[in-house]
């Protein structure tokens, strides 16, 4: 598989304050990644770094397969940072002109870009006068321009209103789909777990996990069963060695499962027991409960 | 090379107030040819200053070029906004993101200032050229071609001073603040010239204060261009009447340009590091 990015101990100190920490993993092209953590984890830090914008205290990292300069390969790549950054006295049309320059493509594809993040009727309207939400679409538009190997997005959804934010995901999500690589840092989990197959978790600067989002955590996931005759069940879901703890809420029975088992294997045993289910769920753990998981394991 | 200029020239072209400033610069820098028509009386005699010499060659290049430098400061609030802007737009980590190098965006701000001050001194060459050629009581080629050097002089001292600009931009991030630390600094040679000067006083050292202080950048890019008005006729012969001498050296010396050159490195190549060593 081809290397998009390689982190080898990538180490960042603010005098005491140790950012990142011997930070190393790999990009492959064609997934989806996410980085996540908690706010000040480091994820933007670290995304400094390899765009050429922080200093590395110690390690390396490289694009690609290493043999070009940072700033040549960075041409391939498509980023955005924190908040958008354009001069505020240039239309989106001359913004992203300007962009064209620096990557060295061709200005064909501005109207193209623009119309994907929705911004095409203000091409012309200055940087200046843009909403949050439109900034932040313009800033994807101009991280497209060149085709990116890989797209980079930090906190793409930071700061906007509801409507923003679901403009935001619905284009990553279409960008996504068109086989781009992209890296997404955020500390909002349910929008890594909408979109990335991969996902690195950070906490003060270490690294937590990486790997496959469903291979994060080792458990078969549970399930959520409701029937006429609560008590029996749960008796029966105690008994059953496949299960550990068991819970109930009202009528809802979550159990959990230590070996795997499926929803019609389950369905079938209860219903030789005389168990007629009223409803059945088979879950695994949200990203959010495996990421609280983790991140406590080591408080 | 090319790619930075054009990068650099989109920048300033979409800029309303450095596109005014720039083109303001250029029309003042013409506007030298009104001092021609300059009538006023001295002594109940009616004097035009065009001709009272100033347009006279090989003089001309120096009285025009001493003059234009004055509106440096025209070009030097475009160069310092020009870099300060891009930290408080944070345009500039989007460059770098974008894929510029750090050495490419000093690079090309110091190719603009390279343009700029190229440009001034082919346009007071012209208008110098076409106001003597009008004026000048001499206009053999060989008295033309004459004091050329205060040209060089003219080009070497704008690249100073807005290479100067340039890393007070970089280094302070904010165009006011900037453009005021110049201003301070201006101070800040006086006080220096000051302390000399009394040391010389009371140590009774001969020539202290101007050994030292050419070598303070302000001080030393004026010195490339000496005041040309005691070197005018008028006031050459009142002084001759007078029975004093104007002992005054008008010369462009090569430890001079030495001097500025180096200032120019250094202004350069700190903004460079800077960059280099700053987090963004």
């Amino acid at each position: 598989m081809e290397t998009i990015l390689t982190l080898n101990n990538l180490t960042k100190h603010y005098g005491a304050v140790r950012a990142v920490n011997d930070l190393s993993f790999t990009i492959e092209k064609g997934n989806v990644y996410g980085i996540l953590g908690p706010n000040g984890s480091g994820k933007s830090t670290t995304l400094g770094m390899v765009l050429n914008v922080v200093n590395a205290t110690r390690g390396d990292y490289h694009w690609f397969d290493g043999s070009d300069s940072t700033h040549n390969a960075l041409k391939k790549v498509g980023a955005i940072i924190e908040r958008p950054n354009f001069y505020p006295y240039m239309t989106a049309t001359q913004n992203l002109g300007l962009v064209c320059q620096i990557k060295g493509v061709s200005k064909d594809k501005i109207d193209e870009k623009l119309e994907v993040v929705g911004l095409l009727d203000r091409k012309d309207s200055k940087f200046r006068t843009y909403s949050l939400g439109m900034k932040q679409r313009l800033a994807i538009a101009s991280a497209l321009l060149n085709d990116p190997e890989i797209l980079i997005l930090d906190e793409p959804t930071n700061g906007l209103d509801p409507q923003g934010i679901h403009q935001i995901r619905e284009i990553i999500k279409k960008i996504a789909s068109s086989g781009t690589t992209i890296l997404l840092a955020s500390h909002l989990l349910d929008e890594v777990e909408k979109v990335c197959s991969h996902v690195v978790i950070l906490r003060k600067g270490v690294k937590l996990y990486s790997g496959r989002v469903d291979a994060m955590n080792a458990s078969h996931g549970f399930f959520e069963l409701k029937c006429d005759d609560t008590e029996k069940l749960v008796a029966y879901l105690k008994n059953n060695p496949l299960f550990g703890e068991v819970k109930t809420e009202g009528d809802l029975v979550t159990g959990f499962l230590k070996n795997p088992l499926s929803a019609r294997e389950l369905n079938s045993q209860l219903h030789a027991q005389g168990i007629v289910l009223s409803y059945l769920v088979q879950r695994k753990e949200s990203l959010e409960e495996q990421f609280l998981q983790l991140t406590n394991n080591l408080n | 090379m090319l790619r930075l200029l054009t990068i650099e020239y989109y920048k300033l072209k979409h800029n309303k107030v450095s596109r005014v400033l720039i083109l303001g610069y250029f029309i003042l820098l013409s506007a030298i040819a009104l001092l021609a028509s300059i009538k006023f009386n001295l002594f109940g005699a009616e004097f035009r200053l065009a001709d009272q010499g100033i347009f006279n060659f090989p003089y001309i290049w120096h009285f025009n070029t001493y003059i234009a430098a004055i509106l440096k400061f025209f070009l030097a609030v475009v160069i310092v906004s020009m870099t300060a802007n891009e930290y408080s737009n944070r345009t500039l980590k989007q460059n770098l993101i974008d894929g510029l190098s750090k050495k490419e965006f000093i690079l090309s701000k110091f190719i603009t200032v390279i343009v700029f001050s190229a440009i001034s001194t082919l346009f007071i060459f012209v208008v110098s050229l076409l106001l003597g050629l009008s004026f000048s009581d001499y206009n053999e080629l060989s008295i033309i071609v004459q004091d050329l050097e205060y040209l060089f002089a003219f080009f070497l001292k704008l690249v100073g001073f807005f290479s100067f600009c340039l890393f007070l931009g970089i280094l302070i991030k904010r165009s006011a603040f900037a453009i005021g630390f110049l201003l301070f600094w201006y101070f800040i040679e006086g006080i220096i010239q000051l302390i000399m000067l009394y040391f010389e006083n009371t140590h009774k050292i001969e020539g202290l204060r101007a050994s030292v202080v050419q070598f303070l950048p302000l001080e030393s890019m004026s010195n490339l261009i000496e005041q040309p008005f005691t070197r005018l006729n008028v006031i050459q012969s009142a002084a001759n009447q007078l029975q004093t001498d104007i002992g005054f050296d008008y010369a462009v010396h090569w430890y001079e340009v030495a001097i500025v050159s180096v200032w120019i490195f250094i202004f350069i190549y700190s903004s460079f590091a800077l960059l280099k060593k700053r987090d963004l």
